[in-house]
């Protein structure tokens, strides 16, 4: 399954991170952060809860780039 | 500009007013440095905090981290051997200064390109009761008619039930020529009615219609990442580091040797042009020029007609060695009329009405073309059994007698030898009772700007152009020359397409693509089997826009050698902008050092290189002449 996020972030290697850390969160197939469209495209592994991965991610995100916002 | 970017302009002017005010302040020693911890601190207190998180949360190498330690170490040696502070926080306020103009710089191409599509129509005008009300075009069911006034944006895909008008389609199509419209008239969403109102009766629902699959498309094109891009990525990951290496090694390994020969070992300079490293070594402008290069691409294309699924197939269509046309309805309107009636016995009319029937189940163009000659409403209770000889035609029976309709390979596999026709078209052989009956010339009208859009593709740099066509041969090759077309393979069934592009693809140069360019009828295969599937005119056609690549929004096969240069350009702009930066930035860490430059210069280099990048990567959104 693949879902869209609209996110907020500042910078162009602040989203590469995003990707990074959203790609290595379990239940995360593949991940794509677009900066200059300002979204997030996750495709979840089969069977995971999207609104709990998205927890993680969200989480991992905010670590390695504070003043990023993912619109869940 | 943002809430934020306001507040980064204030503590930037604020800081640099400091900073030119503290150095005429007839101070020194530590009180001095402690008066230039203010403008310090207000210009660089967030990096300082996003490296002290970044530490914490082991992400050691970001650029916060080497603008906080080249900073607080310029400062340091500032306390302990010069006096001057300038420099730490000069560094700040340029590093600053550069991240402002990247945000302002993006934020306004990510509104410019969004304006460019801005085809999204916020209401539909229904008619209840004699009023006019508005409601959100989601709600719109199929096959409700719709009110659309001059000026308004044409909100779903439908037909017109009345009312006269011109379209402006140039948001979709890149075209300026408006298009007329009448009654039974199809019209596509995104449009706008310039002069008459009309009623349409919708014949899509919102999601499905045109508009809403083109935003769709756009919004997700970027997301497909490109070589370069992930190249970029991969190359700060390793660049940061491998530098705060080549920093560290810098600040102990000459004085250490310096120790060895018995000189003096210069600890403070060695530092010093370590710490310039360090401010070199922010990968900013690669980083963010590259995706905007491609995003002011993809959004220059867009403006143009062009629909870019993807910054890859930017990189792919750049390398264009290859175009392969589908010849029906990308290089031929794909309208097709009987022009002749060649060796029968039988006159005109009987012979219409024949094939007429004959082909009355099908909905090929060519069958179309039949019946529209034949022009008279068609009696199925005389057909009988109909049976398809793949592709290749039908064999029917009417009114009790065989009727064969089709190639020339369905009247050899009958066992009838067929007259073979000399004149250009689509040739329909037809057989009653086994005996040859004559055949029946249908013509496709080339689309007039064929024969430039093939030269067009020549002049850029197109090796090879194929021509796929299921005509004979003769009629294909006079058809080819007279475009100018390299090759043709002629006499193809739609399922020998695919091993033909198959073929072609194994023949052509290492390091060159293949393009091809279908209508989007019957070549969803081919499409995806490309290098780079280009869908033409398909607009409605959602096989097509599922399987190409790159969508060209109107039916003009020019469109495709436009499509080329701008992935040209747009593929120039990046090569230059990698080369730039990383040449200053090469350049900057020989003179650091050396020596030779100082942090000013490093913190200019840095921030002057993002911003020329940037400029240059804005560029690519400029196609019009192209």
């Amino acid at each position: 399954m693949k879902k869209t996020y609209k996110i907020e972030v500042d910078c162009a290697n602040c989203a590469n991170k995003m990707e990074d850390a959203a790609r290595k969160i379990s239940g995360v197939k593949e991940v794509t952060v677009n900066f200059m469209t300002l979204k997030m495209i996750v495709e979840f592994e089969e069977g995971a809860d999207p609104a709990a991965v998205m927890e993680q991610v969200l989480d991992a995100c905010k670590k390695v780039e504070e003043d990023c916002e993912i619109y869940l | 500009m943002t809430k934020k970017q306001k507040k980064m302009l204030i503590r930037i002017l604020t800081a640099a007013a400091l900073m030119i005010t503290l150095k005429f302040v007839p101070l020194s020693g530590i009180p001095l440095f402690l008066l230039w911890l203010i403008p310090y601190g207000i210009i660089g207190w967030d990096i300082l905090k996003k490296a002290w998180n970044g530490i914490l949360n082991r992400q050691v190498f970001d650029e916060n981290f080497l603008m906080a330690v080249a900073t607080l170490g310029a400062l340091a040696i500032g306390l302990l051997k010069t006096g001057d502070y300038d420099e730490a926080v000069a560094v700040m306020l340029f590093y600053q200064i550069g991240e402002l103009f990247q945000s302002y710089a993006v934020g306004k191409s990510r509104r410019n390109i969004s304006e460019l599509m801005d085809i999204r129509p916020d209401y539909a005008n229904i008619e209840q009761g004699g009023q006019l009300t508005r409601v959100d075009p989601d709600e719109v069911e199929i096959g409700t008619v719709i009110v659309v006034n001059p000026g308004e944006k044409i909100p779903l895909d439908g037909v017109v039930e009345s009312g006269e008008s011109s379209l402006n389609t140039s948001a979709l199509t890149g075209e300026s020529v408006p298009r007329d419209v009448k009654p039974g008239d199809e019209v596509i969403s995104g449009c706008i009615n310039m002069s008459g109102m009309l009623h349409i009766r919708t014949t899509k629902a919102f999601g499905e219609s045109t508009v809403s699959k083109v935003l769709d498309l756009v919004e997700n094109a970027s997301s497909r990442k490109s070589r370069s891009e992930n190249f970029i990525a991969r190359f700060a990951r390793y660049y940061t580091p491998v530098v705060v290496i080549g920093a560290a090694v810098l600040a102990v390994l000459p004085p250490l040797i310096r120790l060895l020969l018995s000189l003096t070992p210069e600890w403070g300079e060695w530092v010093y042009r370590a710490l310039t490293f360090l401010v070199i070594s922010c990968p900013c402008a690669l980083v963010i020029s590259i995706p905007l290069s491609f995003f002011a691409g993809i959004g220059g294309a867009g403006k143009a007609g062009i629909l870019i699924k993807g910054s890859n197939y930017l990189e792919v269509l750049a390398k264009t060695g290859t175009v392969v046309f589908d010849k029906t309805g990308t290089l031929t309107m794909g309208v097709f009329d009987v022009v002749d009636i060649h060796h029968s016995e039988l006159d005109r009319e009987t012979m219409l009405e024949y094939a007429a029937l004959a082909e009355c189940a099908s909905s090929h163009p060519i069958a179309a073309s039949i019946r529209k000659a034949w022009g008279k409403p068609i009696d199925l209770s005389r057909v009988g059994k109909v049976e398809e000889i793949g592709g290749n035609g039908v064999v029917v029976e009417i009114d009790g007698k065989q009727v064969a309709a089709g190639s020339s390979r369905l009247m050899r596999h009958l066992g009838i030898e067929p007259v073979e026709c000399r004149s250009p078209g689509t040739i329909v052989h037809m057989a009653i009772d086994g005996g040859y009956a004559g055949h029946i010339v249908i013509s496709d009208v080339v689309k007039p700007d064929a024969a430039e859009a093939i030269a067009a593709l020549k002049r850029a740099g197109v090796r090879s152009t194929v021509m796929l066509t299921g005509d004979g041969p003769s009629a294909a090759a006079q058809v080819a020359e007279a475009l100018g077309i390299d090759r043709v393979h002629s006499n193809l069934l739609p399922g020998d397409k695919v091993d033909k592009v198959e073929e072609l693809l194994q023949e052509k140069d290492a390091g060159k693509t293949l393009a091809f360019v279908g209508d989007g009828v019957n070549d969803a295969p081919v499409l995806s089997r490309a290098d780079l599937g280009i869908a033409m005119g398909a607009m409605g056609s959602d096989a097509a826009i599922e399987a190409a690549d790159v969508v060209l929004m109107d039916d003009s096969p020019m469109k495709v050698s436009k499509a080329i240069r701008i992935a040209r350009k747009c593929m120039g702009i990046v090569r230059e902008n990698i080369i730039f930066a990383l040449g200053v930035k090469g350049i900057c860490l020989v003179l650091g050092a050396l020596g030779i430059a100082g942090m000013w210069l490093a913190v200019f280099a840095d921030v002057g290189v993002m911003i020329l990048a940037v400029i240059n990567a804005i560029r690519a959104l400029y196609v019009k002449n192209l």
